[in-house]
């Protein structure tokens, strides 16, 4: 009943992820997300403080340098990614030919 | 719902990095027994594909957006355990990389998105599935039942916590009315993501999804039966 391989369902899947973080979050909405949106509502808003990692390379999903806001969140999104699934082949100790994938995607 | 830093007092944000830390122990013993050689990368896949889809926020009513927590759909395709860890590293890169939740309320997301969302997605997954004829049909409807447990659990944590220690006096009635308002349909927005991609996955390849995997030991008993 396989008729779908593992490195079809990987790469599809990883495919799909990219498109979704690299192009379709520019189309994202931008209004505040339920928790902001009542600290806001509520008053409890104004004692947020600033990230310390706010003046990163990414921060905001923007990538620091590139102006073109559609290509600034995308190459942000398609990083995140890389980083995300890097660290967590790392974590799950995926040997063999994931850890060529994981050591591509670098720093 | 990215808790940013300055809600939460200290000694609050200790206690739920503390649990975070703690839950995190236990599932990086917990997801060995979970994962093997082949579903080890798809875990990696599912935490990447969780960190795209929380890029992206859909509106819901009056101006206000939300986006998927994606621990109910984490748990029911690699399992509570290996899920927890893939929204730890979602949580983890966005904290550090993105400015995406508080540094100091990295412990608070981690326990509120990642342990709530998993523990309580799956615990609500597994007793529909109890409920449910055992079909693989049944899988997604399952997940998605899971799903919008999560988020109401999750907004209702952290009033919870808010009501301990949060920096501003809110009545806790206020504050339960207004975050469980907003986060039921934030909530069927998860439900309804969570079952487009555990039901396309389960039309693929039913045998990768851990939730999934009592059904399938089901029908494999019953076609031995009938071919006996």
């Amino acid at each position: 009943m396989r008729t779908v391989s593992d490195r079809t369902v990987l790469v599809v899947g990883l495919l799909v992820a990219l498109t979704l973080a690299g192009v379709v979050s520019f189309y994202a909405s931008g209004s505040p997300d339920g928790l902001n949106r009542v600290a806001a509502d509520l008053g409890f808003a104004e004692t947020q403080q600033a990230s310390a990692t706010q003046g990163g390379p990414l921060a905001g999903y923007e990538t620091a340098g590139i102006d073109n806001s559609r290509w600034s969140s995308g190459v942000a999104g398609v990083l995140g990614c890389l980083l995300v699934l890097g660290c967590s082949w790392l974590l799950f100790g995926a040997r063999g030919r994931d850890a060529v994938l994981a050591r591509t995607e670098g720093e | 719902m990215h808790v940013p830093d300055g809600f939460l007092d200290a000694p609050t944000s200790l206690v739920t990095a503390t649990v975070a830390a703690a839950g995190i122990g236990v599932a990086l013993k917990g997801a060995r027994r979970e994962l093997d050689d082949r579903t080890a990368p798809l875990a990696g896949l599912v935490a990447t594909f969780v960190f795209a889809t929380q890029m992206l926020n859909f509106p819901v009513a009056g101006g206000t957006s939300g986006h998927l927590m994606g621990g109910a759909l984490a748990a029911v395709l690699v399992g509570p355990y290996a899920g927890l860890l893939c929204l730890t590293v979602v949580l983890v890169v966005q904290s550090l990389l993105f400015a995406d939740g508080g540094i100091t309320a990295l412990g608070t997301n981690v326990v509120l998105m990642g342990l709530l969302t998993v523990v309580g997605g799956y615990a609500v997954f597994r007793a529909a599935q109890l409920a449910l004829p055992k079909r693989l049909s049944m899988v997604a409807p399952a997940a998605a039942l899971g799903a919008i447990a999560s988020v109401v659990l999750s907004a209702a944590a952290f009033v919870l916590l808010y009501a301990v220690g949060g920096v501003v006096p809110i009545p806790f009635d206020t504050l339960l009315t207004a975050m469980l308002g907003v986060h039921v349909f934030i909530g069927v927005g998860e439900a309804v993501i969570t079952f487009l991609v555990v039901s396309s996955v389960v039309a693929v390849r039913p045998d990768l999804v851990h939730g999934a995997r009592r059904v399938l030991a089901v029908r494999e008993l019953e076609t031995r039966l009938v071919s006996s």
